[in-house]
């Protein structure tokens, strides 16, 4: 084990920067509004060794933009660059990069070891080099034991991960990306598998993009989440800034549960108000408010029961063990919040007041800075 | 749990019981009738014990027809298997071109077979016939009515293509229930074409290639409607596949006895082979 990291940095260590540049794709020939578009205007740098997640709901385009990273798809317009390389007409091999999908691919005739040598073989590496790898390989991932059985007898989890081991002898890869990799797999055995993921990804350090719609998945795998609503990228950032700073309502809303609360508001001279209640927000100077749709949001877990504050009826509190969701509704909609489980909870009508420093306005969804 | 005990619940299969018997047990019963005893007519029977089996399988005439067949089949087979899977992989995926192509593909699956016969011996005819015509005008010399090679040539070639729509059918169907992401794990494995065709596309295509094999086996070793219109057996004795043989013995020299002892031979030669292709296939299957 010892010995396949240290060849690993040494032999076979390449920096390898990822840029995408005005990154657009459509899959209709001809596009004239927004949502003919897969992938709006993508600009993004992966850096070199980061765990990065794509996280987003289906159809969103994180698909579409992780098989243009591959190279499975031809952008529309924009480039991509491999370190600073334009690499946009590329081919997979050429790019060489690994890719994980949804469902684990495997060749049904093969065994396990000569499936974990294919990609080894198609590029004429020598036998006793890609005996070598596959048994480091095969170690890591525990399959060392089945190593010469058919491949096809074994179950989900195995299976994926052949899919994963097929990435991973090739040591020179630019970048491995991972399609929902745990889709197929047992409840009890995804943690188990994202935890070697996470494990695997501290061990050899390579780049690894992981397209995920679950946000515990995204949130626990990855040191960047880049979030994808409608074809865009609405943030990217840390699992606590897209928790504590949702830059758009989308980000808001399906980041967390539950999501963050939307309301209705305007500007008075500067001030927000929510229906007659003036609300301290972290981003105070709003002097133009040149947006159709003004809104605040805040988390649940940043609101309070107080003695003054917007007024709202309670509607319903859930017991989630260690704490309550309270669902409320002020006269601009509902709004929930979470209490400790031996808070108090006030009957009827109450007064809820937010946390300045994690309230925010938005504008037009986007955050007003 | 316990079963419930009700005995009349038998009633419900007396339906497909009737259907079976007049379509299958009674004709079957007769046959094996025939095959044991000698007849003269006015319901007239004398028992002949195994003597028609024994006739049969020492019979150079059975021999002969039995290896026509054989011959016939495995010609069949090897064509038309590896050149339906060519025609299902070069098949377009989308488009307009998908329904085009299989509409034409079902074409001839759709054309009865006693007017295959008759269309291809138009056809081939060598004095009228466009394909005996143009082979003639280009200096072949072609006549499937005599000539026992151009014979065969004319009947493999039209079973061909009546029967070859059928294996790019099915292939074409195996083909397209492969997920894309195989497709693109192979292509970022760099994997060359054949070696997608080896590791992905053959295996899947599996299941369905061993239906299609054992339907053109089958349909192949009973071949009877179309040779019997195209050439009629001949020249000579040429083209006289078993099933014509048959009723050549059957109907033609009125030999029920034999005819039936090689009815059942026949019949046994097609259950045991599709019994042991079909288990060698399926032991693969759970090997794999």
């Amino acid at each position: 084990m010892n010995f396949y990291i240290s060849t690993a940095i040494i032999d076979w260590w390449e920096m390898s920067k990822i840029t995408l540049n005005e990154l657009s794709h459509s899959y209709l020939q001809k596009q004239s509004k927004d949502e003919d578009w897969a992938i709006r205007n993508v600009n993004i740098d992966w850096e070199d060794g980061g765990a990065y997640a794509l996280l987003g709901p289906s159809g969103c385009g994180k698909t579409t933009l992780l098989n243009i990273i591959s190279g499975l798809i031809i952008p529309t317009r924009g480039q991509i660059l491999f370190n600073d390389e334009d690499i946009t007409e590329k081919n997979p091999v050429e790019r060489n990069i690994a890719q994980i999908f949804q469902f684990p691919v495997i060749y049904d005739t093969m065994t396990v070891f000569e499936n974990l040598a294919f990609p080894l073989r198609n590029r004429k590496i020598p036998d006793e080099e890609i005996k070598r790898k596959v048994n480091e390989i095969a170690e890591m991932l525990e399959l060392t034991s089945t190593l010469h059985n058919r491949a096809s007898g074994l179950t989900a989890d195995g299976k994926q991960k052949i899919s994963l081991g097929r990435g991973l002898v090739r040591s020179d890869v630019n970048v491995i990306m991972f399609d929902e990799p745990l889709t197929v797999i047992d409840p009890h055995l995804k943690w188990v598998l994202r935890s070697k993921l996470k494990e695997l990804h501290q061990k050899i350090k390579r780049t690894m993009i992981y397209v995920t719609h679950d946000q515990t998945e995204a949130l626990t795998f990855a040191d960047q989440v880049v979030v994808m609503h409608e074809g865009q990228i609405v943030q990217t950032g840390t699992p606590v800034e897209l928790f504590e700073k949702p830059k758009h309502t989308f980000v808001g809303h399906f980041i967390g549960s539950p999501g963050m609360n939307i309301l209705p508001c305007e500007i008075d001279k500067g001030l927000v108000v929510v229906n007659g209640t003036k609300i301290k927000t972290s981003n105070l100077k709003i002097d133009n408010a040149n947006f159709s749709k003004m809104e605040i949001g805040v988390r649940p877990e940043f609101i309070s029961f107080n003695n003054e504050g917007l007024p709202v009826k309670i509607l319903n509190v859930s017991n989630i063990g260690k704490n309550k969701i309270i669902e409320t509704e002020s006269d601009s909609g509902k709004i929930k919040l979470i209490t400790k489980a031996s808070e108090k909870i006030p009957e009827g009508s109450a007064f809820l007041t937010f946390k300045k420093e994690y309230t925010y306005v938005y504008g037009d969804n986007w955050i007003v800075d | 749990m316990n079963k419930t005990v009700n005995q009349k619940a038998w009633f419900f299969v007396v339906p497909v019981f009737v259907l079976v018997a007049f379509n299958a047990i009674i004709p079957l019963m007769t046959v094996v009738n025939y095959a044991f005893q000698e007849t003269f007519g006015n319901n007239v029977f004398m028992w002949e014990g195994t003597r028609w089996f024994k006739q049969i399988l020492i019979s150079e005439r059975f021999h002969a027809a039995l290896g026509r067949q054989v011959l016939f089949t495995l010609i069949i087979l090897v064509i038309q298997i590896p050149l339906g899977i060519f025609i299902a992989l070069n098949m377009p995926k989308e488009g307009i071109g998908v329904p085009i192509c299989l509409v034409l593909m079902s074409m001839p699956l759709l054309i009865p077979w006693n007017v295959v016969g008759a269309m291809w011996n138009i056809f081939a005819l060598p004095d009228i016939g466009f394909l005996g015509h143009s082979l003639n005008a280009m200096g072949f010399d072609y006549n499937f009515t005599q000539q026992s090679g151009d014979a065969w040539f004319t009947t493999i070639l039209m079973d061909v293509w009546h029967w070859t729509s059928l294996v790019v059918l099915l292939s074409y169907a195996g083909l397209r229930s492969i997920q894309p992401a195989y497709y693109q794990a192979a292509e970022i494995d760099g994997a060359t074409r054949w070696a997608v065709f080896r590791h992905i596309e053959l295996p899947k295509m599996k299941k369905v290639l061993t239906i299609a094999i054992l339907l053109r086996f089958m349909d192949s070793f009973m071949i009877y409607t179309e040779p019997f219109v195209l050439t009629g057996g001949g020249p000579g004795n040429a083209t006289a596949f078993l099933s014509i043989d048959l009723v050549k013995m059957a109907l033609g020299q009125f030999d029920l006895g034999p005819a039936a002892a090689m009815s059942l031979i026949y019949f046994f030669i097609v259950l045991t082979v599709c019994w042991v292709f079909y288990n060698l296939m399926m032991k693969n299957e759970s090997q794999l």
